[in-house]
């Protein structure tokens, strides 16, 4: 039986054409709501950090054979919460650095984010959570961390060490882009995280 | 159980079977004491009739005026009249204890939202302020944190009386699945709210959980950085975790309740295990011996499942 309406040759009904039609409105109506909600809710995804440069004193306060302990803020308007300690030093021929650089070492644990701490008796990190335990130079000895401390990059200006963006080592110390705490650097693991706009470039 | 229908309001009660005039929705002749309008007779087979007799004698009815321009009872009967298989014993009110935590940590929740600021300045200052200061402060929020420990035990202990009962099976295989989105939900508001309190604990908690969302590959970067705002724990951080944890994850929540209840009553409940082994003489074993059995799709408890 043919519809209402139908003649000879049309290929739709009127009421499949307003069907259609009816669902595509709706359908648009509601992408007009979900996308840019959504947008807004992944946006900071897509946010590139602007570069900040903090002081953290003369070049005196710098030696190669331990790490200061620095406070700096990394993250603005939030008080407490958003301030970390770096542990700097002066880079040490012995260990094969460039004598007039500076390191500064992240305290954030490459395990899982815990702040570590540098014990200046064994000369090494120690993590509170999980036991993750780090050398001088950050590289992983011990415990459950899958890549050396991060780092920050570091610059001298008008007689003071500047602590910049941080970034991230390779079991090597090869810098890379900055990563989260859990995630392996090197080989085919810079694909299988991959880098994140949010983050700045490798030194 | 005459005396449990005496006490609902006619609408509510259980329909006349067919061939029972009256039913046992009716009281028994001389019962002057209960004011129903349902007198056996054979017209109360007549839906109309029953609510219009109902409005007439009892002019203070008023489940029956609702009922009369809403007509929900024949759902509430259908929900709470059900058939239950034999056997049915206190597992199945885990669903429903499960259910009453989550109706504790709602109520509890909006109550503690009035006094709670979600800034990381200030947030851990107005949680000492409402745990010390406001009048039964400590008490509801000891509800609400005590009770997030509880509403998971239960899901667990829920979900556990599920699969030893074998009652993920056909045709409820659809319900399991809403039950495990709902315990993945469930596991989602414990995250997200344990960071609230904003203390020390509270703090490096997140840090290590969303870190420990990091590492899957591909997407675990991008995820750990949606869920901080960036890519530090920062600003909105704490703002978003709060809107996660009392808009986004509640109302699925609620929505899939819906759904799991709604499976429950339309599906019925499994009889228990040790049940199916003697109940039927050996050429009647092919037959399924739940709900679907006894051909009324209103068959189980009253919980969920």
């Amino acid at each position: 039986m043919k519809p209402v309406g139908y003649f000879e040759g049309e290929s739709m009904t009127r009421r499949k054409v307003f069907a259609v039609a009816g669902g595509a409105l709706g359908g648009i109506a509601g992408a007009a709501i979900v996308l840019p909600a959504l947008g807004f809710a992944i946006a900071p995804i897509f946010d590139e950090p602007e570069e900040d440069w903090q002081a953290v004193g003369p070049l005196d306060d710098f030696v190669p054979e331990t790490y200061v302990p620095r406070v700096i803020t990394i993250v603005q308007g939030i008080g407490e919460a958003g301030k970390t300690t770096v542990y700097v030093r002066r880079g040490s021929a012995d260990l094969g650095e460039d004598p007039d650089s500076y390191i500064a070492i992240s305290t954030r644990c490459a395990h899982l984010g815990c702040p570590v701490r540098f014990v200046q008796a064994a000369g090494n990190f120690i993590c509170p959570c999980h036991g993750g335990v780090y050398g001088f130079q950050g590289e992983v000895i011990g415990g459950p961390p899958v890549r050396p401390l991060d780092r920050f990059q570091t610059r001298v200006t008008d007689d003071l060490v500047e602590i910049g963006p941080r970034y991230s080592v390779t079991s090597q110390l090869e810098p890379v882009r900055a990563r989260d705490p859990g995630e392996f650097t090197g080989g085919v693991w810079e694909y299988l995280y991959p880098p994140r706009p949010s983050t700045a470039p490798a030194p | 159980m005459p005396d449990l229908q005496k006490l609902l309001p006619p609408p509510m009660r259980r329909p006349p079977k067919p061939g029972h005039p009256g039913g046992n929705g009716a009281p028994p002749a001389g019962d002057g004491a209960v004011t129903d309008g349902a007198p056996a007779s054979p017209k109360t087979d007549d839906p109309g009739r029953r609510l219009t007799t109902g409005v007439k004698d009892s002019p203070a009815d008023l489940v029956g005026w609702v009922d009369e321009r809403m007509g929900g009872a024949s759902f509430l009967t259908a929900m709470l009249m059900r058939k239950v298989p034999k056997g049915t014993n206190w597992f199945y009110t885990l669903g429903s204890a499960t259910l009453f935590a989550f109706v504790v940590q709602a109520v509890t929740g909006v109550f503690l939202a009035m006094y709670y600021t979600p800034s990381p300045v200030e947030a851990y200052a107005s949680i000492t302020h409402l745990t010390n200061d406001v009048f039964l402060g400590e008490f509801v929020r000891g509800m609400h944190k005590w009770g997030a420990s509880v509403m998971v035990i239960l899901v667990f202990v829920h979900m556990a009386r599920t699969f030893f009962f074998g009652a993920y099976k056909y045709p409820r295989e659809l319900n399991w699945v809403i039950g495990v989105v709902l315990l993945i939900l469930t596991m989602v508001m414990g995250f997200t709210g344990y960071l609230l309190p904003f203390d020390q604990r509270s703090y490096w908690a997140t840090i290590v959980g969303v870190n420990i969302n990091g590492t899957g590959p591909i997407v675990g970067p991008y995820l750990s950085d949606f869920l901080r705002a960036g890519p530090e724990f920062g600003a909105t951080t704490l703002a978003r975790f709060y809107a996660i944890h009392m808009l986004l994850v509640p109302g699925a929540i609620i929505a899939l309740i819906g759904a799991h209840l709604y499976l429950v009553v339309k599906l019925g409940t499994t009889a228990p295990p040790w049940l199916r082994a003697d109940r039927k003489p050996k050429d009647a074993r092919s037959q399924p011996v739940d709900a679907f059995a006894g051909g009324s799709y209103g068959s189980g408890d009253g919980s969920a499942k």
